[in-house]
């Protein structure tokens, strides 16, 4: 049991930081993400209408909520 | 235009939650108002509609947003032609969203309502929105309940009389990540369950099946629909800054339901600024779908099958979509209270292809057997104009 010990801390410590992802991409490296042109949506109120077109003509539906404006760049 | 409205209300609530996740970012955006004016004209509708929506921070970690949408119908789609009815009817839309931040993640919460003569439908949306593993990734799940009141009018556009035939109910379950792969890329998936129970026809719109004893060759009858629907809808997407200040997306889009039908869209966007001035943006979007296992354009007779529908946005189809938006700053350094402010125009060209949905509605003499009509196909514009002040 004492042997383990050791071994469990360090399995732990490994662990722990294999958690914490690094960011691969810094925060001052975001600056062309944080351009408004790379925003999934910038006019929700016009994307939504096109959806409506699209939906009552089409079968399918849902799912086109842009995957997020968040570039996580500020 | 029943279904339009169940539609309308629910991509609101999706419109609420792309605007939720555009704050994912551990600030909220800026406050802003827009007018919005646009135009549909294509397959024998006509659609007009008007918007204005405000949103206003209240403190830094809170805001709320309004929208009234009013918009008005003349005209009818082939297939209601085909049943000798002409809608002219007004729609009404009221929604109110409320986020909240705390912290690295963004509440949301609002309600929908839309009204029309014979169509009464209110949503309510709950959503979260996290942001995660040194904000390179933004997680976001949300939820909406919408219940509708269906009816039909069966007396004019001016003197209305309307049977309320049932109500129906829709749950939808959604799931978004947005990813920062690189200095120049970004990612996106999103996936949406939808479930229907009630009444989930339009009354207005029938099926039609085999008649000697008619001169047409067919008679037209009820829809028979299921009561029940569960679609499953996966997105993936990609947004390419590219190295002259220019921005290209890529999207795909699978689609599969429990009526049977399965569709593919895919898309493909090109955003281009000049200076502070002008964003010009252009896409093309193709659209492929088989129908549902219950629909048929000529039944052998009625009823021949314990569901039956010829709703044309069931029919095997084919779209192609080309679009051009361009954004001009009026403000581009801003003026007293306003920081920003732009107009937009927007305008797509959508070319319909039906592959076993015929054109009917001309032949009251006839021309063709019944079942060698050709295939219906129609072209629509949307126009679109907006104000948008940010402040």
């Amino acid at each position: 049991m004492l042997r383990l010990r050791p071994m469990l801390v360090v399995s732990l410590l490994l662990l722990s930081s294999g958690c914490s992802i690094q960011p691969w991409v810094k925060p001052y490296e975001r600056d062309r993400l944080a351009d408004p042109i790379m925003a999934w949506d910038r006019d929700a109120i016009s994307s939504a209408y096109l959806d409506h077109i699209r939906e009552a003509r089409e079968g399918s539906r849902g799912a086109t909520g842009s995957a997020g404006g968040g570039c996580g760049c500020n | 235009m029943r279904p339009t409205s169940r539609h309308w209300v629910r991509i609101a609530a999706v419109a609420a939650l792309v605007l939720v996740r555009a704050t994912s970012a551990d600030v909220l955006p800026d406050d802003r108002a827009d007018i919005f004016y646009s135009k549909y004209s294509g397959g024998g509708m006509d659609i007009t509609g008007e918007s204005a929506t405000v949103r206003k921070k209240i403190t830094e970690d809170l805001a709320v947003e309004a929208n009234y949408f009013v918009d008005k119908v003349s005209g009818a789609s082939v297939d209601v032609l085909s049943n000798a009815s002409v809608i002219k009817d007004e729609r009404k839309q009221k929604s109110g969203t409320v986020e909240y931040l705390h912290d690295k993640t963004t509440y949301t919460a609002s309600f929908i309502n839309s009204a029309e003569r014979d169509y009464i439908s209110n949503t309510t949306h709950f959503s979260l929105s996290q942001d995660m593993f040194g904000d390179l990734t933004t997680l976001t799940l949300g939820w909406s309940r919408t219940r509708d009141s269906v009816g039909e009018n069966n007396g004019t556009a001016f003197v209305p009389k309307v049977t309320w035939l049932g109500h129906a109910e829709s749950q939808s379950y959604n799931v978004g990540i947005s990813q920062i792969l690189t200095k120049n890329l970004i990612g996106g998936l999103d996936l949406e369950v939808i479930t229907d129970d009630g009444y989930l026809a339009n009354p207005y719109r029938s099926v039609r099946y085999l008649d000697p004893s008619n001169p047409k060759g067919y008679s037209l009858g009820s829809q028979i629909y299921p009561d029940t629907r569960t679609s499953t809808a996966v997105q993936g997407q990609a947004k390419y800054y590219l190295p002259y200040r220019a921005a290209v997306t890529g999207s795909y889009r699978y689609f599969h339901d429990t009526w049977g039908i399965t569709a593919s869209t895919f898309e493909v966007d090109y955003t281009h600024p000049i200076k502070n001035i002008w964003i010009l943006e252009g896409r093309v979007r193709y659209y492929k779908q088989n129908s549902a296992s219950f629909y048929s354009d000529l039944f052998p007779f009625y009823p021949s099958q314990n569901f039956m529908a010829r709703d044309q946005d069931l029919a095997s189809s084919e779209n192609i979509t080309l679009g051009a938006k361009v954004t001009y700053a009026f403000l581009p350094d801003g003026w007293k209270i306003f920081k920003r402010g732009t107009v937009t125009v927007d305008f797509s060209r959508i070319q319909f292809h039906y592959l076993d949905f015929r054109d009917i509605k001309d032949y009251t003499i006839p021309t063709y057997t019944a079942g060698n009509e050709p295939l219906y196909h129609f072209d629509a514009n949307v126009f679109q104009l907006y104000i948008s002040m940010f402040f």
